[in-house]
């Protein structure tokens, strides 16, 4: 089968490739835009490593189509630093050793992110429901929550008074 | 990595013609019945987060994929406090599970599409989706490898025996939607779209005690909405059992609702998911409400009335045994619950 042109909006920029019909939004991000941030886990929907943001929202690359998403705008973890400025989620991780192998924190950076976008004091029972879909074998979470809480303490603080949710 | 095959994709724009192109394409002429599932050439998909999967494992190796992603509403229209509501079967499971009407008026809805698997799944998946979701079973839902070692099944080789119960005529695959038990016990129908033309069903009457044809519509018809009567009176609620707090498809999953009038219980319905291949209305759980003052004696008949209507197998997580006590135990706590809750809609 020959291969489709696709356009698709990553971070921020439209690129156009060429990619098999039949290939997932995973494989499309690493194989032939090269963005290698995006993991392949379990590829089946069960672990979270292929999290990416659509439109704001996390969805599974590896269970998404390229050819249904259209327009929309996809970030992936590339997609997070402005320039050489991290995104104080991936400062946080960093500082608060969030990371281990390092497997899952794509996924679970831009989940994070998501929850993030829609409250910066969240609760604890809110950072579990918003990684819910994140699998972590090494951490056991508590320092994953850890960086969550520092970050949204850092946006919060950067946010003008009054403008705090 | 695990590859989806080759298929070819059509996107309709409308629901005429997704039910123009699925009868041109001869989907209602297949049989899961005779070919097996991987025999299905043309399939229907709307969010993927269960027809993808499974395409991986090679349990579905369609030829056509439908999708339905710009076809279907995704819309949750309510025309009124005292109306009903009409649920697009293109909405998210988050946006049901999130929707203000539904969380007020239709609990067991809200809190069973909130419990699906995880918030990335309930983001892609859809009502309708659920409402026609692939039964699953320890035999079916694994790799190709997997299959191709231990040997294959029914579902998926029908001239092969049932591994869960190798003298059964019928596969017993489970359903193992959360939101239909939820949606029988509010009393849902669902709007039907087919190149014939559009008709409504009884949710109840969607579903077959059958492994492979679990579903009673044909291939070629679309469910495109859901709906909900006026929920005036009614208190519903869901509870689920699973593996892993997040994450798994039920093992047990009950939803019950109730209406008061006054002490006395006017109507009541309780469903249950994840114990049989086709979710099951307890009529006889209901019998058992009616007319009571939902006193602990009633209950326990309801509870008792669930725990026979429970037939679970051997072919999913838990055991039997573990399965069909925790459907008494649900039934109990959750009319319970209804007791002690106020009525949604007052």
């Amino acid at each position: 089968m020959a291969k489709a042109l696709l356009t698709l909006r990553v971070n921020g920029e439209r690129q156009t490739v060429a990619a098999e019909p039949h290939h997932t939004l995973l494989e499309v991000l690493r194989e032939d835009l090269g963005l290698t941030g995006t993991k392949h886990g379990c590829e089946l929907g069960e672990c979270g490593a292929c999290t990416v943001l659509v439109d704001g929202v996390p969805v599974l690359s590896c269970l998404t189509l390229p050819s249904e998403i259209g327009d929309a705008e996809v970030t992936t973890v590339e997609g997070l630093a402005k320039g050489p400025e991290l995104h104080p989620l991936q400062t946080a991780f960093a500082e608060e050793a969030a990371a281990q192998c390092g497997y899952c924190t794509p996924g679970m950076l831009l989940s994070a992110k998501s929850l993030l976008d829609h409250t910066t004091a969240p609760t604890r029972e809110e950072m579990a429901e918003a990684i819910a879909g994140n699998l972590c074998r090494c951490t056991g979470y508590t320092a994953i929550y850890e960086a969550i809480d520092k970050a949204a303490e850092r946006i919060r603080e950067k946010q003008p008074a009054g403008a705090r949710s | 990595m695990l590859r989806l095959p080759r298929f070819r994709m059509e996107v309709p724009r409308t629901l005429d013609e997704a039910a123009r192109v699925l009868r041109e394409l001869g989907a209602g002429q297949q049989d899961p019945g005779t070919t097996g599932m991987p025999g299905m050439k043309v399939l229907m998909v709307a969010g993927g987060t269960d027809v993808y999967p499974n395409m991986k494992r090679r349990q579905l190796t369609p030829e056509v994929l439908v999708s339905l992603r710009r076809a279907l509403a995704r819309d949750v229209r309510a025309d009124g406090p005292s109306a009903g509501v009409t649920i697009g079967a293109g909405a998210t499971l988050s946006s049901v599970s999130a929707h203000p009407v539904v969380r007020s008026r239709y609990a067991a809805l809200a809190m069973a599409a909130g419990l699906v698997s995880t918030p990335q799944l309930r983001n892609m998946g859809t009502i309708g989706g659920n409402v026609c979701l692939d039964t699953r079973c320890n035999w079916y839902d694994e790799s190709q490898f997997w299959r191709t070692a231990e040997g294959f099944c029914m579902k998926t080789h029908p001239n092969v025996v049932c591994r869960v119960a190798t003298s059964s005529p019928r596969c017993l695959a489970v359903a193992s939607a959360d939101t239909v038990p939820a949606l029988l016990a509010l009393g849902a129908t669902v709007r039907i779209q087919s190149a014939q033309g559009e008709r409504s069903v009884d949710l109840g009457e969607l579903y077959r005690e059958d492994g492979i044809r679990y579903l009673t519509i044909a291939r070629d018809e679309i469910v495109s909405a859901v709906e909900l009567p006026p929920a005036e009176g009614w208190r519903s609620t869901y509870l689920k059992l699973r593996d892993r707090g997040s994450f798994d498809f039920p093992i047990v999953g009950l939803a019950a609702a109730v209406r008061m009038d006054g002490e006395r219980v006017a109507g009541a319905r309780v469903a249950l998911t994840a114990v049989a291949s086709r979710p099951i209305l307890v009529d006889a759980a209901a019998a058992a409400l009616r007319g009571s003052r939902l006193d602990d004696a009633a209950i326990e008949a309801a509870a008792e009335a669930a725990f026979k209507a429970a037939r679970p197998m051997d072919n999913t997580s838990g055991t039997i045994a573990q399965r069909k006590r925790t459907v008494s135990v649900f039934a109990t706590r959750a009319l319970r619950e209804l007791r002690e809750r106020r009525a949604e809609a007052a």
